[in-house]
């Protein structure tokens, strides 16, 4: 009999774990079209010579593209966050170091995603058409 | 677990990718942040976007991306079809060349406009 491999870290039995494993797998295919996706719009189709505050108005002037980058700040943190999450429970050995690491790390995330949301949701142009 | 050869490289440019884009991300969601302040502010911080410098990190950011979607692929795949494993070596060259063949077009048109 041999051991079941796994590509990535095995599959974690307990729960708390065993989700963060399925999450990682389920929002990374969903991450890479909406990665993939912005990549190409902002720097094969478009390039950052065109972007600039009237290229952002005019992109979330559709609530879709809003709805579209939300997803993509919600879930690319989560995913981000929860992967440099395992990297340090494997790396960071001391546990003061790793529970102040882990700490900031959610500190960075939670934040980021209150900023990013905040301008996602209110952002309104000012100054166009002058 | 992978004991050295192209499993262990796989995993370990993973991780190297995976963190690095994660601190691009934070500084990036914080200079789109910046947007809400109106055009004076966020277009002076999008001028750094266009330094020959940082336009050679977006290309380096464009193979951790590529190389990180690839490889997940390759880890969602071999995880959820335990027959797979057998050729993760396999599938190791495999993102290999489907990264060049797409990291070389998108490196060249975006390196491009610095030389116009």
């Amino acid at each position: 009999m041999t051991e079941r491999v796994y590509a990535g870290r095995p599959r974690p039995g307990n729960n708390f774990e065993l989700y963060s494993w399925f999450f990682m797998r389920i929002s990374g295919l969903l991450l890479i079209l909406l990665v993939i996706g912005h990549m190409v719009i902002m720097h094969i189709i478009n390039n950052v010579d065109v972007i600039d505050y009237d290229f952002v108005a005019a992109r979330w002037a559709s609530i879709g593209w809003r709805a579209y980058d939300w997803l993509l700040l919600f879930l690319a943190l989560l995913h981000g966050a929860n992967g440099v999450r395992v990297v340090i429970d494997d790396y960071v050995r001391r546990k003061g170091w790793k529970v102040f690491t882990v700490a900031v790390l959610y500190t960075f995330t939670f934040i980021l995603l209150i900023l990013g949301s905040l301008v996602i949701i209110t952002f309104e142009p000012i100054g166009m058409g002058s | 677990m992978y004991r050295g050869g192209e499993g262990q490289l796989s995993f370990i440019l993973h991780r190297i990718t995976g963190v690095g884009i994660l601190v691009f991300l934070f500084g990036h969601v914080a200079d789109t942040f910046l947007v809400g302040f109106g055009p004076d502010l966020y277009n002076h911080a999008m001028a750094i976007y266009r330094l020959p410098v940082i336009r050679v990190l977006e290309v380096l950011l464009a193979a951790a991306v590529l190389y990180h979607a690839l490889n997940g692929l390759r880890i969602i795949i071999i995880d959820f079809w335990p027959a797979a494993s057998r050729y993760q070596r396999a599938m190791f060259y495999a993102v290999g060349v489907v990264f060049l063949a797409l990291f070389i077009p998108a490196a060249i048109t975006m390196i491009r406009p610095l030389f116009h």
